[in-house]
């Protein structure tokens, strides 16, 4: 019992335990659509382009939060443009614009390296540093984009499921499609310093798609997502604390033995239930 | 040969739908005047006319590739014509959205989507619901109500990815049913699957326009158009043809819009393409129709 106190004495502990699993339940709720919309590559995309906007901003000593947030979101929607102006595939445009704005973002980063120790740590994740101010600009983002999604789940899910014929319907899905790149850029601006931006998609994708091998449900799917994304970022933190490892990778390598543990038992239902129907 | 079967629906088989001249735009719930469109530089559909009355069961024949999917999209607002002008219930397409409901072709619907037959169907009340509210009480009565008449109110709970073509096709009319639109657009809405099913969405489709609802609907199956529906339009790129239904069956009418790809052998039509165009429930490939059935 102890060892699961101890490190709740430590502030820095407890701001890194509440900053972990908002970013692990915010990623959750924002992944179920990424990965039914099948945009896992666009959110690692959107995640790497954050990186020259936090460079950018900690030269002009802005909020990483405002920097990363909007290079994100721009390129969210560059992708967009470029893939229906040029003459190439989705997944094309992405690769393009993706390793382009992390060349950007690591040039600047050299540029100044000198004096910045602490960018790295939004590559790889730093939560145990994470600021009393900060953190509370990540609950409020954070906040947001679950309350948007809660007033406008059905939209979305109308609109990523069927999406001509929610437009013929009526629903404005241009314009929910922008929302939720925007809601992506958001999710992944909260979730920098807890996982950092090489391993953020892990963080959007697997709570999700372990989710999915357990349930037929959409709404059921959300809030399962949600417990796993929580209750990884937990057992993920304490673990690192524990064994002294990186608390972003271990946080991703915990979910990703929860999403394998979930694939080898419905896979193991389906055989069983074939079997029943065989005999 | 065009003359005979036109004077048989005339005496015989016409109903009011069929009578009443095709281009009138005053009762036309669709009016489309030389509209062109299509995706990229290629245009789809070109210069077409076609008016569908308030209340009229409306059939989209025509090979593949011969724009019927793109026809219904500018229908529904969801591709934008290049050239003429369009008008649904009386607006531009899109601005009445909420009073139209719009059925994709099975093919591409993922059917692995985490939603089970009663969330796809409660689908169909969101616009109606507008944004930040839940569904409520008269929602899930419209919900039912659509599943029974569909009959799949026993499969409320099944996953979609789980269901037959039939049943499929059941559920995303159910979707459109829960909407209680004025206008149906249909896109192979009884396509793939079997004659009993195909008879029963037929049916409820009659009743819809019973009601003073327009279906208009895409379709392969000539032997549905020509018995089930009122009017048909025959296209291919253009419109080869526009009118009661039985006229589809005329030799020539088939020949100009099915070009190569149809045979005319003595008074029965063989209709050989799309094969691939049919959901794994399709029993048969090559549709066939005698010409005389009705007569």
């Amino acid at each position: 019992m102890d060892a699961f106190l101890e490190p709740l004495a430590f502030q820095f502990f407890q701001r890194a335990l509440i900053a972990s699993v908002l970013a692990g339940v915010v990623c959750a709720v924002v992944g179920s659509y990424v990965v039914l919309k099948g945009l896992a590559f666009i959110g690692d995309a959107i995640a790497h382009a954050a990186f020259p906007g936090v460079v950018v901003a900690f030269m002009v000593g802005a909020p990483y939060a405002i920097g990363g947030g909007i290079a994100a979101f721009l390129t969210a929607v560059s992708i967009g443009w470029i893939s229906r102006r040029a003459r190439i595939r989705l997944d094309t445009a992405i690769g393009v614009v993706f390793a382009g704005t992390f060349a950007l973002g690591i040039l600047l980063y050299s540029s100044i390296q000198g004096f910045v120790g602490d960018l790295f740590g939004f590559l790889v994740g730093n939560v145990l540093a994470i600021s009393a101010g900060d953190l509370v600009g990540l609950i409020v983002l954070g906040s947001g984009v679950l309350i948007v999604v809660l007033l406008l789940w059905k939209e979305l899910l109308y609109s990523t499921f069927d999406p001509l014929g929610a437009a013929a319907s009526g629903l404005p899905v241009p314009a929910l499609e922008y929302l939720f790149l925007g809601l992506v850029a958001v999710t992944i601006v909260v979730s920098l310093q807890a996982v950092g931006i090489i391993l953020v998609v892990a963080m959007l994708v697997t709570p999700a798609a372990t989710a999915q091998q357990l349930t037929v449900r959409f709404t059921r799917l959300l809030w399962l997502a949600m417990a796993i994304g929580a209750a990884t970022a937990v057992a993920g933190l304490y673990l690192s604390y524990w064994f002294d490892v990186a608390s972003g990778a271990t946080i991703v390598l915990v979910q990703t033995i929860v999403f394998l543990a979930a694939l080898l038992l419905s896979a193991r239902q389906r055989l069983s239930g074939r079997a029943r129907v065989a005999a | 040969m065009t003359k005979k079967v036109a004077t048989e629906v005339a005496t015989g088989l016409a109903t009011e739908h069929e009578r009443r001249p095709a281009h009138t735009r005053a009762h036309s719930d669709v009016w489309l005047s030389g509209v062109t469109a299509g995706y990229g530089e290629r245009p789809a559909i070109e210069h077409i006319d076609l008016a569908v009355e308030a209340g009229s069961l409306l059939a989209v024949v025509g090979p593949n590739g011969a724009g019927k999917s793109t026809l219904l999209k500018v229908m529904a607002g969801l591709l934008p014509a290049w050239s003429g002008r369009v008008e649904v219930l009386g607006s531009a397409p899109g601005r009445e959205a909420r009073r139209v409901a719009y059925v994709p072709q099975a093919e591409t619907v993922d059917w692995a989507f985490p939603v089970t037959v009663g969330d796809v169907v409660m689908m169909g009340r969101y616009p109606a619901l507008g944004p930040f509210r839940r569904p409520g009480v008269a929602d899930r009565r419209h919900v039912e109500e659509a599943l029974e008449k569909v009959g799949m109110a026993d499969h409320r709970q099944t996953q979609i990815g789980r269901l037959s073509g039939g049943q499929r096709r059941r559920v995303f009319l159910a979707r459109a049913l829960a909407a209680d639109p004025a206008l149906y657009l249909l896109d192979e809405p009884v396509t793939g699957i079997d004659a009993t099913t195909q008879e029963e969405l037929m049916d409820i489709l009659d009743a819809e326009s019973r009601r003073g609802r327009t279906v208009v609907a895409t379709t392969h199956d000539l032997a549905a158009a020509a018995q089930r529906f009122h009017r048909v339009a025959a296209i291919n790129k253009r419109v080869i043809a526009d009118g009661p239904a039985s006229m589809i069956l005329d030799p020539d009418v088939l020949s100009r819009t099915y070009g190569g790809h149809l045979l005319v052998l003595g008074g029965q039509a063989v209709l050989l393409d799309d094969a691939h165009h049919h959901d794994e429930g399709a029993t048969g490939e090559v549709h066939y129709h005698e010409e005389a059935r009705r007569g």
